[in-house]
């Protein structure tokens, strides 16, 4: 009976319609568990835009949609980094506001009114769909198994390495580049089985929206040449590679400069020389491939030498002279870090200092793939056994992916791909072998069937030996054992991966959210709280202060001017900003005159335990200032003689006195009783002496937990004195009445 | 000794064995490396200052040098087996789709 309708299952399932049907529906599935799966955050909080770097992308996507692309495109922001500005249009990749443009305006065409920021925020989930399906592209051309794509669609739908970077409300542009990242290297792939150049183009235009999109885009760059070399030094070199390479390579390079941020770019750096060398190494080899069919090969051989050999060398020490003499620019400091893993921390404190840039650690890769991470080894395993073309792309791919997703934890990304595809393939070959619903019946069988009447049987048996072994699993018990482990194995993949995103990456950090004692939720809000009162209770072009890491959620959210943001383009102005926080006041206030400040903010999380505030964020002030100003802001002031960074009573002069300790501790002894302020972050307990006190700014704002504190600068005094005597004046301190004057100098007039 | 040889065995077998469409596409990419060596030799006798009008014509000839060599090797007999699925008519319409995005790509970038 129930072999009967398994029966009539596996006929239905025969069918091609069938098959095509159920594809589909599992396609669906997949894209509707990818979004679903991105959606904790909105629904247990609210549909806002989260982190840093999204609430920069947000106001300039408002910007676009508000003004038309051709104001977009030369757009002048004079509200960021106040004395200078930012040509926003030249330095940005505009391929993400200009998306969800589009898809604003479609659907508004549709008669559908939807706000921009819901666009904004729902933009990522709806990519990762579609990141899902182009996966299962790029699967299904590197293997003929019909499972190994439906693996690879869904582990990239889940798969936390890459949930990390697209939830919905992070509207960043990694949202829209890994799914073009990997349908770029579908239509690669494809331009390269097929030869053809259509698909060529079509990976050039694609590459060009990639490069419209993220500064990733470097690693195609760099992968797709690299692949091209590993590929003719094993002697694979076709003329279909020639095809597929050079038409993609003409076209997206023109591709790529038009964009402003790129412009020459791709002719005049060292990370975009490989691709063009390996553009003109193609053009040599297809010219040798011709000259090799045209004349006898002991003749081929004197010409291959000659003219290879001096074609190479011309190339390579024009390269050397051309990067020496300054025509192309070395490799910049970002990239450069890759390599050198001990630069950016010595050379460029401002590279160093964002946690994303740190090496990755053991339990992150298995934190953000779980099971696919001990598949990839095996996936890549498979493909070396099979080795056509595109097997040696997965190949290059994994290694060049986990060696950059070791050295950076935000390249982890780039390596999910791979991962996934490279589980696919592992796990569909597992599956495929055991699952299998009819055994493959022994060959020995057959011949005895055959032969059974004949007097051969007694020679056969004496050659069991040299005659073949059985390929092929036939207990339904091992079937059954490995088959039930793997589904184990993906369920627990589904679980960790649900559980990952909903207690990991679905928190916004615009509100914290905290339980009370019940299990209920308690939302602390302060930072909008006081961009808030920023937004309503300052003039329009007051000029805020604050460290670099809140440029972009005032610009968004308090909507005024800043004098730095998270686009770190000018270290010297952020250096400004570092050493007024970390001067004496009389030092700073000339600063902030001279650069038009009218409001500072800090971040300050003792009273609560928030550990992201500006205390800790201190030392990196410091030490970007003391790059640009040795002699005036020291380090090693700030440590007490045992070289403790303290801020308690031990604290030095030099670290009591700086603007930064004094605008975070301002008051806070008020708060509790008598020689119990403590600071909840350090730990430790501060000094009773009536806290720092502050002259030439005042208080202006402190949200409700104290996160956030805002203080407004003096305006110069009345009277012509300085700041100091005059609050010494107010507080009623009385001068010392000084008998013996000193040496007066005369007054100049 | 052997280079006389070489050349004229290569130069022989070229006029011997090339279908005339093969030597007109042949002829064309020869206009093109003239064209571009033109255009490289006045940039460096002239300076580069329009960058941007010189790299957009130089890659212009370049791109197209590429494509109709792509187009070429698609086209000859001997290279059948290793494209099965593009038949000549097939190249040469991807050789135009091709052209055009280069052609808009270049146009839009000489500004």
């Amino acid at each position: 009976m129930s072999a009967d309708s398994l029966e009539r299952l596996a006929v239905a399932g025969k069918g091609d319609s069938t098959r095509t049907l159920l594809r589909v529906i599992i396609l669906l599935l997949i894209a509707g568990a990818a979004i679903s799966s991105r959606l904790f955050s909105v629904i247990r909080f609210e549909s806002i835009i989260h982190e840093f770097d999204p609430w920069f992308n947000f106001r300039a996507t408002k910007y676009l949609v508000a003004n038309g692309f051709y104001k977009f495109w030369d757009w002048f922001d004079d509200r960021t980094w106040h004395p200078l500005g930012r040509v926003t249009g030249g330095t940005l990749y505009p391929g993400l506001m200009v998306t969800s443009g589009v898809i604003y305006h479609a659907l508004r065409a549709l008669s559908i009114p939807v706000d921009i920021r819901n666009v904004c925020v729902l933009l990522a989930p709806a990519f990762s769909g579609l990141t899902a399906y182009a996966a299962y592209l790029l699967t299904n051309e590197m293997t003929p198994s019909s499972s190994a794509g439906l693996l690879a669609a869904i582990f990239m739908g889940i798969a936390p390495g890459y949930i990390s970077r697209s939830v919905a409300g992070s509207y960043d542009n990694e949202a829209i580049a890994i799914f073009l990242l990997v349908f770029t290297f579908y239509l690669w792939i494809k331009a390269l089985k097929l030869g053809s150049m259509l698909w060529g183009a079509l990976c050039a235009l694609f590459y060009g929206y990639m490069v419209a999109s993220w500064g990733g885009y470097a690693f195609i760059t760099c992968l797709l040449p690299l692949h091209a070399f590993v590929l003719i030094c094993m002697g694979r070199y076709s003329t279909r590679l020639y095809v597929s390479y050079t038409s993609w390579y003409a076209l997206g390079t023109l591709a790529s400069m038009q964009i402003p941020f790129v412009g020459f770019l791709p002719v005049k750096t060292s990370e975009h020389m490989p691709a063009l060398g390996i553009f003109g190494f193609l053009q040599l080899l297809a010219f040798l491939d011709y000259v090799r069919s045209a004349i006898p090969s002991r003749q081929f051989q004197t010409f291959l030498w000659v003219f290879a050999g001096s074609v190479f060398g011309v190339g390579l020490t024009g390269l050397v002279v051309a990067t020496s003499a300054g025509y192309i620019a070395p490799w910049g400091g970002r990239f450069y870090s890759l390599w050198d893993t001990g630069y950016a921390k010595i050379h460029i404190p401002i590279i160093a200092s964002v946690s994303e840039h740190q090496p990755t650690a053991w339990p992150a890769f298995f934190f953000d793939l779980n099971m696919l991470i001990w598949l990839l080894p095996a996936g890549v395993y498979l493909c070396f056994q099979k080795l056509a073309d595109e097997h040696v792309f997965v190949i290059v791919y994994a290694l060049f992916g986990s060696y950059f997703a070791g050295v950076m934890v935000r390249l982890m990304l780039t390596l999910t791909p791979v991962v996934c595809v490279a589980a696919a393939i592992a796990l569909s070959t597992i599956l495929d072998t055991y699952l299998k619903a009819k055994s493959p019946i022994p060959e020995e069988h057959l011949v005895e069937e055959s032969s059974d009447s004949t007097p051969k049987k007694a020679s056969k048996s004496g050659l069991r030996a040299s005659s073949k072994p059985y390929i092929g699993i036939y207990a339904t018990f091992s079937k059954v054992t490995v088959a039930g482990a793997m589904t184990a194995y993906l369920l627990l993949f589904v679980a960790h991966c649900t559980w990952v995103t909903s207690n990991a990456y679905s928190s916004p950090s615009v509100v914290l959210a905290s339980r009370m004692p019940d299990g209920s939720q308690h939302i602390i809000d302060d930072y909008r709280e006081a961009y808030q009162w920023l937004r309503q209770n300052t003039k329009d072009d007051a000029k805020i202060m604050s460290w670099w890491d809140y440029g972009y959620q005032i610009g968004g959210m308090a909507d005024r001017p800043t004098l730095v943001d998270n686009n770190t383009w000018n270290n010297t102005h952020i250096a400004t900003v570092g050493k007024a926080m970390a001067s004496r006041e009389e030092v700073s206030y000339p600063i902030m005159r001279q650069h038009e400040v009218d409001y500072i903010l800090v971040v300050f999380g003792g009273l609560l335990g928030y550990s992201g505030d500006d205390i800790n964020k201190f030392l990196w002030m410091v030490r970007i200032a003391e790059g640009i100003w040795p002699d005036e802001v020291k380090e090693r002031e700030f440590f007490t003689p045992r070289g403790e960074y303290r801020v308690d009573a031990g604290a030095t002069d030099t670290m009591k006195n700086s603007l930064m300790y004094k605008m975070s501790y301002h008051n806070y002894n008020n708060l509790f009783p008598p020689g119990q302020a403590q600071d909840r972050v350090r730990g430790v307990r501060l000094p009773d002496d009536g806290g720092p006190v502050l002259n030439s700014i005042e208080e202006a704002f402190t949200s409700e937990n104290w996160i956030i504190r805002i203080y407004k600068v003096k305006d110069l005094d009345n009277l012509g004195r300085d700041h100091a005597s005059a609050s010494a004046f107010e507080r009623g301190q009385k001068k010392k009445k000084v008998i013996k004057k000193g040496p007066r100098v005369l007054r100049v007039d | 000794q052997a280079w006389n040889k070489v050349f004229s065995n290569l130069l022989t077998h070229y006029q011997d064995t090339t279908p005339q469409r093969t030597k007109l596409l042949d002829a064309f990419m020869a206009f093109l490396v003239v064209v571009g060596g033109l255009q490289f030799l006045y940039c460096v006798l002239a300076g580069n200052y329009p960058f941007n009008a010189f790299l957009s014509g130089f890659s212009a000839t370049v791109g197209q040098f590429v494509l109709t060599a792509s187009l070429r090797i698609q086209t000859t007999e001997a290279n059948k087996g290793d494209f099965p699925s593009v038949s000549p008519e097939r190249a040469f319409a991807d050789y135009l789709v091709c052209s055009l995005i280069l052609h808009f790509f270049c146009v839009n970038f000489i500004n």
